[in-house]
């Protein structure tokens, strides 16, 4: 089986790719091709020429640098992320994320680059990753930007990457994981092989005495065009007892925040129910791995 | 119609290093099929859906149908044809598939084989639901797996059971 | 005796080696590579095309249109033909179709060199369409102006209906004191999703044509080849290599007489068909999405006095299988619980949809499911136990069919619930599930039985050839028409060979490849016929073999040949067993015989004139987590008698399959359409749900062995079987779990959502409530857990 790949151009550096994408402003970046492959044998992209990243093997792997900045390589498949040691010391519930990303052999094909770079909603990283406040770095001819995730997504299918950069890392600072535990529920027609009907990723950090919710993070796949965080929700309860109650604030509070639509997959209406459900059960879960006492 | 490009790669399939000329537009399905005529790698969704066509990459399992195969330059590539042995023998893994009546069709049955055998390349001990995590992205409409899972568990009672006899 | 032993696959080693050759490994990589160009409207007609673009499309070999195929309308089910036109399938197809009916339907095919031209051509071939109205629903269909789709067939969409009449309905009703219940049920579009994609390719040897494909039916697809191509049948040649599963959809002549067509448009080149998944989905064959209403008069004991059926069955674009399957699936309800008031119509409606073809148990699993579905709705609205209901209703022993004049032998449904309930505590874990359930997550336990016969006498013809070829060495090569479809037919065949002749399994060499050359008249794999039927033909070409090999050994033991017997490769003398010769001796001795050489073969068709019921149970034990809308199996078990099983391992095999289809069919599998356009949104295997090794638990199997008098390996139908009641007994397990009932498959979290909204389980009173509850009494769990993490 042959793909309809008008031209092929295989980087061998990243500043090559850059200068590829330069001569080539049409062209599309392909990483591990999960997407882009599959578009070109439906025939969106078909005809296209592409610019290869799968050699750059610097864009690949997890570092813990000096700051406390977790670094992961816009090419690391989600197999890595699932079982690599610094995402399963400080979030692992990143590496939940990746794991529930397809099928196995998917999720060594697959990179998180990838995953961010299609402004897909139902991606299993980008809510996590949303919900950590990460910070994405691309480069053009003209260096390096960063940019941190919440201005990355413009709309559905399209986020802030110009056609000649290329992301390079996703870098998740300490502050923001730094005291937090939390977790992934993705919500999903079968439990192999597919994609998040709902996508639900929380962390929480609690007081000392781990009676009070100090900080707490949700956001969404699927709960709108692109992954949202519902920061009402998460207002209401800064500085709440964790019992009940606030849970069930907090998955009411989420409504003011989500947005899904109606498709052939799921209704608004069920989409609003789970959302909410999986607030509450995503918390109490995160509480609990957080050590938390519930009252 | 632009020229076709073409491209030599080299790499290792089933431990023979091999250096072929290939269209670029090929998945590393289409080169394994047509033109190094390993028909083990079954096409069956051409989407990195069903598993079918799933061959080990430097001891991983992948889709070959959605892995260039230029990509595979360099790579260490091993299909259920490199797991017969020169005398003609077979993998404890494939004799488990004969012995628990694991093959029906069969077509799913080379990209199992893969993925088993990557599985259980680690000796470690896995449960049987962390089995059928690992078999997940190979799809078999006849068997309902649960042969299949009786194959690879056995397989990986037994190795786990001969490592500790080799220990002690 | 090899048969009754769980022997290896015969094809096994082939199979997990890759050395297994299917279709598309055959072809050679030079053939001409054919896709068709799909209608992008759902119903139409093509009012014009231009293909000149497509045509300088580099690689390029030749476009047809719809306007240059033979306006020779053919039939393409499955089924062995008949002589009398009154019962010949419908002949509503042709190659290409310029009367558009459903999304996708096939309107002119690119021949190139390779694909990517191929799919370039496509995408420049300029259609103008008339468009007309579509409809995708039966119902809908059977409306006066509906759109009509075959209006040369019939005036209101209707393609065939049946009825069915037992004793005196209306009067039966005017009973006192009976209790009136009534349903509708609602079965979805699904599809076979075989591994392997429909593929074929042809050729042209001197004037006549060769398809070699991957279907369950070598010698009908050589008569349909032979009727869509206008071409007498001796001049088609088909051959059936390893096939990727079929389960029914591959009972059809799908692609293979188009792709011949194609060859002989340009001179019996080799050109290649090799379909995509979405192709496989939208192109083929499905399972008949139905709608039923079923009305039941019980008195208070919970017999059943009075039942009315209606059936509408959504048969798609094109005639295919029709009504055949709807009328199997009415019959069967009147089986499995024999009512003597029994009113029943169906009907088969052409919609704007993908075409209703055989799919796994044919009508089967549509009628399990509203008839047990329908079980249980009656037991909860008279409170009555639906085990009680089972035994007092369903088909006694000596019951006797007027029809297909089967007997039940056995006391066989009593004997299925008593193993089903052992295995699975059924009984005790019913009373505990009876108990008020209150909380999110809720258990319940459900059954269901089915009823199935075996093979297609006496609707259709029943026949089955074989050859036995004996070798030098005492071994046979044996040939059969009937198909290894991955179901173990060849590794039965063998042993049922080996048993018959005398001879040990491993010294039969089956062919299976059937090529309709040289291969004897069979009519393949369909209506779990082959082990049943192939097994009178198996029986009776052995014994002619054997007598044979007894009468040439005559000449060299110097004893008569009724005091003789071949046993496991030896002739014996029949009074102490004494071995007298090996067949070894005697195959060699007879072929090179310089005074009376004689090559031993034998041959023989049998057709056979009986039919056999084949029975089972399945029950499934499920916990629902009610605000998650999510539904997981603890437990599914099938019991079934499927006569002596043959090879017991294999056996248990295919009823795993059948479960998870059937699992699959309760729970996740569904075609999806867009109402708008009526195109199929879900034709990949990411959007239509085929469960994955993570999507059900281990089943649990178990045989009663009822002998089979009719049959002489004492066997009857297995391969579809398993895959009518699982689904329902789930349906059944939920009801008891929630109170809920899902009358429309699958259970879906968006019907899950639905019913139990409501239902008022969703309600927010109820909800926070139940959450309270749920909360104070699991929290010191949470914060015990909570402190092992700390």
């Amino acid at each position: 089986m042959k793909y309809d790949i008008k031209k092929l151009y295989e980087a061998g550096s990243l500043d090559e790719a850059i200068s590829l994408l330069e001569e080539h402003p049409e062209a599309k970046i392909i990483a591990g091709g999960s997407d882009i492959l599959i578009s070109v044998r439906a025939g969106e992209l078909a005809g296209c020429t592409l610019v290869s990243i799968y050699g750059l093997d610097d864009l690949r792997g997890v570092t813990l640098e000096t700051d406390g900045t977790i670094r992961i390589g816009s090419l690391t498949s989600f197999s890595n992320i699932a079982r690599n040691e610094i995402i399963n010391k400080y979030i692992p519930y990143l590496g939940e994320a990746a794991g529930s990303v397809g099928g196995p052999q998917v999720r060594n094909i697959g990179t998180i680059g990838g995953n961010t770079c299609n402004g897909v909603t139902s991606a299993d990283t980008a809510s996590t990753l949303l919900a950590l406040d990460a910070i994405l770095e691309v480069k053009g001819k003209d260096g390096y930007r960063s940019i941190p995730i919440k201005d990355w997504y413009i709309k559905s299918k399209l986020v802030d990457l110009k056609p000649t950069e290329v992301q390079t890392s996703i870098l998740i600072p300490k502050e923001s994981y730094e005291g937090y535990f939390g977790n992934y529920y993705k919500y999903s027609m079968r439990h192999a092989m597919d994609i998040a009907t709902c996508g639900c990723s929380v962390n929480v950090k609690l007081s000392a005495d781990k009676k009070t919710v100090e900080d707490v993070r949700i956001a969404y796949g699927v709960a709108g065009p692109v992954p949202l965080r519902a920061t009402t929700a998460e207002a209401a309860v800064k500085g709440r007892a964790v019992d009940l109650d606030m849970l069930e604030l907090f998955s009411e509070k989420v409504k003011d925040d989500i947005n899904p639509r109606t498709s052939w997959r799921a209704s608004k209406e069920f989409r609003t129910h789970l959302m909410t459900e999986l607030a509450r059960r995503c918390l109490t879960e995160s509480i609990r791995r957080s050590g938390g006492i519930f009252q | 119609m632009s020229d076709i490009q073409y491209k030599e790669i080299t790499f290792t399939v089933n431990g023979k290093e091999r250096s072929v000329m290939i269209d670029v537009r090929s998945s590393l399905l289409e080169v394994l099929r047509n033109k190094l005529h390993l028909h083990s790698v079954k096409k069956g969704c051409e989407v990195g859906e069903c598993g079918a066509c799933t061959v080990l990459i430097d001891g991983e399992p992948f889709d070959s149908c959605i892995y260039l195969a230029v990509w595979a330059e360099g790579k260490d590539i091993l299909t259920v044809e490199g797991l017969m042995g020169a005398d003609g023998s077979i993998s404890d893994i494939q004799q488990a598939f004969i012995d628990e009546a694991a093959v029906q069709c069969g077509f799913c049955t080379p990209g199992l084989i893969m993925t088993s055998y990557s599985i259980l390349a680690d000796g470690k001990r896995y449960t049987r639901d962390e089995l059928r995590q690992k078999l997940a992205g190979n799809m078999c409409r006849c068997t309902g797996y649960h042969n299949i899972i009786n194959a690879v568990e056995n397989i990986m009672l037994k190795r786990i059971e001969e490592a500790e006899v080799k220990d002690s | 005796m090899s048969v009754g032993k769980s022997i290896k696959r015969v094809d096994a080693f082939d199979k997990v080696t890759g050395r297994a050759q299917y279709t598309a490994d055959l072809c050679d990589e030079r053939a001409l590579i054919a896709k068709v160009l799909p209608s992008t409207i759902a119903h139409g007609r093509v009012k014009s095309m231009d293909t000149s673009e497509a045509e300088k499309v580099k690689g390029v070999v030749k476009v047809i249109t719809c306007f240059e195929v033979p306006q020779v309308p053919f039939p393409t089910a499955g089924h062995p033909w008949t002589t009398d036109p009154e019962h010949q399938d419908i002949a509503d197809r042709l190659l290409l179709n310029e009367h558009v009916r459903y999304y996708g339907d096939e309107i002119a095919l690119v021949i190139a060199e390779d694909e990517i031209s191929a799919k370039q051509a496509l995408d420049k071939i300029m259609v103008e369409y008339e468009e007309y109205p579509h409809v995708l629903d039966p119902l809908e269909s059977m409306k006066p102006g509906a759109p009509l789709i075959h209006e040369e067939i019939s005036p209101n969409n209707v393609l065939a209906s049946s009825s069915s009449r037992v004793g005196n309905y209306e009067e039966a009703i005017k009973e006192e004191g009976l209790t009136k219940v009534e349903g509708w049920y609602h079965l979805p579009t699904v599809q076979h999703a075989h591994l392997e994609p429909n593929v074929c390719y042809a050729y042209m040897e001197k004037e006549r044509v060769v398809v070699v494909t991957s279907t369950q039916i070598p010698h009908i697809v050589r008569r349909v080849v032979g009727q869509a191509n206008c071409l007498p049948w001796g001049d088609v040649r088909i051959v059936k290599p390893y096939i990727g599963g079929g389960f029914g959809n591959k009972q059809d002549a799908l692609w293979e007489p188009l792709c011949a067509f194609a060859s002989r448009s340009v001179g019996g080149r080799l050109v290649m068909i090799d379909t995509t998944r979405e192709e496989t989905f939208v192109n083929n064959r499905v399972r008949h999405s139905m709608h039923a209403h079923l009305t039941s008069w019980l008195r208070p004991d919970g017999s059943l006095v009075a039942r009315k059926l209606k059936l509408y069955s959504d048969q798609g674009a094109y005639a295919s299988h029709g009504h055949s399957v709807t009328a199997k699936a009415m019959g069967s309800v009147n089986q499995i619980y024999p009512c003597d008031n029994f009113e029943a119509d169906s009907y088969t409606v052409y919609t704007n949809k993908q075409v209703g073809g055989a799919m796994r148990a044919y009508g089967m699993p549509q009628a399990t499911f509203f008839t047990e579905a329908h079980t249980e709705d009656i037991c909860q609205k008279m409170n009555l136990d639906p085990l009680e209901f089972r035994r007092k209703n369903s088909m006694p022993e000596g019951y006797v069919d007027d029809f297909s004049k089967n007997v039940n032998y056995y006391d066989t449904y009593n004997q299925l619930m008593d193993k089903a309930i052992e295995m699975t505590d059924y009984e005790e874990k019913r009373k505990l599930y009876a108990q008020p359930q209150t909380g999110p997550v809720r258990r319940g336990i459900g059954m269901s039985l089915f009823w199935y016969n075996t093979g297609v006498w006496p609707i259709s013809i029943e026949t089955s050839a074989c050859r036995m070829v004996l070798n030098q060495d005492g071994s046979i090569q044996l040939q059969l028409g009937e198909t290894e479809i991955g179901q173990g037919a060849d590794t039965a065949f063998s042993q049922m060979a080996a048993s018959a002749v005398g001879i040990p399994v491993e010294d039969v060499n089956i062919v299976s490849t059937q090529d309709t050359d040289v291969t004897p008249f069979g009519l393949g794999a369909y209506a779990s016929r082959q082990t049943y039927v192939a097994g009178f033909s198996i029986n009776q070409t052995g014994t002619l073999l054997k007598e044979r090999i007894l009468q040439n050994a005559h000449r060299y033991v110097r004893m008569p040949v009724e005091l003789l017997d071949l046993v496991n490769g030896k002739i014996v003398r029949k009074s102490d067993g004494k071995e007298l010769m090996s067949l070894c001796d005697l195959a060699l001795n007879v072929l090179y015989c310089h005074e009376q050489g004689n090559h031993i073969t034998a041959e023989s068709t049998y057709q056979v004139k009986s039919n056999a019921y084949s029975f089972g149970v399945s029950v499934a034990e499920v916990e629902i987590d009610i605000p998650l809308c999510k539904v997981e199996i603890l437990d599914i078990c099938n019991v079934h008698d499927a006569g002596n099983l043959i090879n017991p391992q294999t056996a248990e095999a295919q009823v795993h399959g059948g479960m998870s289809m059937s699992i699959g069919y309760g729970l996740y599998e569904q075609l999806l359409y867009d109402e708008e356009t009526g195109r199929v949104l879900n034709d990949n295997l990411l959007d239509y749900k085929l469960s994955t090794s993570m999507d059900h638990p281990d089943m649990k199997v178990a045989f009663i062995e009822n002998t089979e008098p009719t049959s002489p390996f004492g066997t009857r139908a297995l391969g579809e079987p398993p895959a009518c009641s699982p689904a329902v007994a789930i349906r059944n397990a939920i009801l008891q779990a929630t109170g809920v009932p899902f009358n429309t498959l699958p259970i879906t979290p968006q019907r899950l959502y639905e019913g139990f909204a409501e239902a008022g389980l969703l309600e927010s009173d109820f909800e926070t409530n139940s959450r309270r509850e749920h909360y104070d009494r699991t929290r010191d769990e949470l914060n015990h857990k909570s402190q092992e993490t700390a």
